[in-house]
């Protein structure tokens, strides 16, 4: 059961069993935007309030398996409080890390992914997704439906 | 008649070993293994008679024409039909409902008309209605499901009223459910509406006769029957199909082409664009050979006889810890079994498993607008065939608990 031990690291297991940051913030003045896994049908739904440029706060809704709410619950705990740009490298470093965005990645994108290589932390530990490849979109699905959300504020 | 007990050695790739374990493969309602003799076929067409069909004079060209068109026939026999030009070959039962949605909706329906699905629909039956009607503005009505996941039948005169097309499949993909078909059509044809069913899951486990399903059309997929993948059929009553226009065009579907128009073909090759996928449709062939040999009643009661070993096997064992969705009575349903158990998510249940080589199905099933009636995101799905047996069963059920120890809240 090695390889199962290196996906379900203990960690996450934690995060799963204890999610942060659940529920919805009032709409407005928050945000809200949502994801969807078309494989498996798991939904997320973040709602966040920007104050400042910064992610003031966080929450999380939806169902998912263990990968995608342990990974949504880190995420969150991962940019409260930071600006927008901080999490947008964060996420470009997560995604990097989940080696589905290399062949995209441009030079600018590796610079600042390099430059927040300190900040993955207890992230690290998701690492392990990436040999079970189909629970790549698993471990993403939080990140991406972030990302969608702060495009929107810009349009 | 039973099934022969050393069945898995006809499928090499049932002995296979996954994960350290030897492989139990519990996920057939998505794709069937296949029988040497399929591989074979297919391997020979390749080795001995690869040429183009329907064109070349020469022997090889002649030969490979003669098998495919024979295959036509045995698949026709296979499901009751006394004429091969009635059997299309398509790509799968999705595109041989896009065909009907397409050839048939797009020359008869409008606003005002209605089609008639149920909630226990597959994404194929659904979608190419949808698209259809965002185009031509007729209404998709549901059959809703009983609390037990059968049919309603009772709500079925009533939202027949002005219905065109009723669209029904024979079998669910995510409960296992049998539905009564011939009873639905003659209720359908009774008020004017036609009859199209969804066999995917039928087909390959129960004899079947399109008399008896007194069905107007009827979509089925090789992949799932112990054929190879790329190939489906429609079937459909010879002036029904004679009565619709080309779904796609090009080679083969016409018999003139001029700079102002063209002449399509006879049946079935009006329905046949391009060359078709010929190694598939002799693979296919012989995957109705081998399940003839076999007796499809054969199969069925196997499959009677392993569906309730399942479920008496994995209500004993946890009880209220786990749901399982469809009806409970084994006559009711085929092998396939979607389950919950305790609050452990599909996706990490399946990937424990897979650590024993278990295969099984996490996710939706392509059945999203019943996932939502039964009011989860996803299922786990243990599906049978007739290579399984009891060994393959308690694999399963063994293996649940592991999971619960691991994930449950």
């Amino acid at each position: 059961m090695s390889g199962l031990e290196e996906l379900y690291k203990e960690i996450i297991l934690d995060h799963y069993r204890n999610p942060r940051h659940r529920g919805e913030l009032d709409c407005p003045p928050a945000h809200k935007t949502e994801g969807f896994n078309p494989l498996c049908g798991d939904e997320v739904s973040l709602t966040f309030l920007i104050e400042e440029g910064s992610i003031k706060e966080l929450r999380i809704a939806g169902q998912g398996c263990s990968i995608s709410q342990a990974s949504a619950s880190m995420m969150a705990a991962a940019i409260q409080e930071k600006s927008i740009e901080e999490v947008r490298d964060l996420t470009r470093e997560f995604k990097a890390m989940m080696s589905i965005h290399e062949e995209t990645m441009t030079n600018a994108d590796q610079e600042s992914a390099s430059a927040a290589a300190l900040t993955l932390g207890d992230l690290e530990a998701l690492k392990g997704v990436v040999k079970f490849p189909v629970r790549i979109k698993c471990a993403t699905l939080s990140w991406n439906t972030l990302l969608t959300g702060l495009d929107d504020l810009d349009t | 008649m039973t099934l022969p007990s050393d069945l898995k050695d006809r499928f090499p790739l049932l002995s296979q070993i996954v994960n350290g374990h030897e492989i139990v493969y519990l996920d057939s309602a998505a794709s069937s293994q296949k029988p040497d003799c399929v591989i074979d076929a297919m391997n020979n067409y390749y080795e001995t008679i690869n040429a183009n069909v329907h064109r070349g004079a020469y022997e090889i060209a002649a030969q490979a024409t003669e098998e495919m068109e024979q295959a036509r026939r045995r698949i026709a026999s296979f499901i009751g039909c006394q004429s091969p030009h009635e059997v299309v070959f398509t790509k799968n039962a999705t595109e041989s409902f896009n065909l009907i949605a397409r050839s048939w909706g797009g020359s008869n329906l409008s606003e005002g008309d209605a089609v008639l699905i149920t909630d226990m629909e597959h994404h194929a039956n659904i979608v190419p209605w949808q698209i259809l009607s965002a185009e031509k503005g007729f209404e998709i009505r549901w059959l809703p499901l009983t609390p037990d996941g059968l049919l309603d039948l009772d709500q079925l005169d009533q939202l027949l009223d002005g219905v065109k097309m009723v669209s029904v499949t024979a079998m669910s993909n995510v409960l296992g459910t049998l539905n009564p078909v011939s009873e639905i059509a003659e209720r359908a044809h009774a008020a004017g509406a036609l009859v199209a069913v969804d066999g995917s899951q039928y087909v390959p486990h129960l004899p079947t006769d399109i008399q008896e399903l007194q069905a107007d059309l009827l979509c089925f997929t090789g992949h799932k029957m112990c054929g190879p993948t790329g190939i489906g059929v429609l079937w459909g009553r010879e002036e029904l199909l004679d009565s619709m226009p080309p779904f796609l065009g090009g080679g083969e579907m016409i018999l003139d082409v001029r700079r102002d128009g063209f002449t399509p073909n006879e049946l079935p090759h009006k329905f046949e664009a391009g060359t078709p996928p010929i190694a598939e449709i002799i693979g296919l062939g012989a995957a109705v050979d081998f399940l003839d040999s076999l007796g499809m009643e054969n199969v069925r009661q196997h499959e009677i006889a392993l569906t309730d070993y399942a479920l008496r096997s994995l209500n004993d064992r946890y009880g209220d810890e786990i749901v399982i969705h469809g009806p409970s009575d084994p006559l009711q349903r085929g092998g396939v079994i979607s389950l919950e158990y305790r609050d452990v998510h599909p996706h990490d249940l399946s990937q424990v498993l897979d650590q024993r080589g278990i295969c099984i199905r996490a996710g939706h099933h392509c059945a999203k607008p019943l996932m939502k009636e039964l009011g989860v995101v996803a299922t786990s799905r243990a599906s049978m065939y007739l290579y399984n047996d009891e060994s393959d069963v308690d694999a399963l059920v063994d293996s649940l608990e592991s999971a619960g120890e691991m994930f449950a809240l």
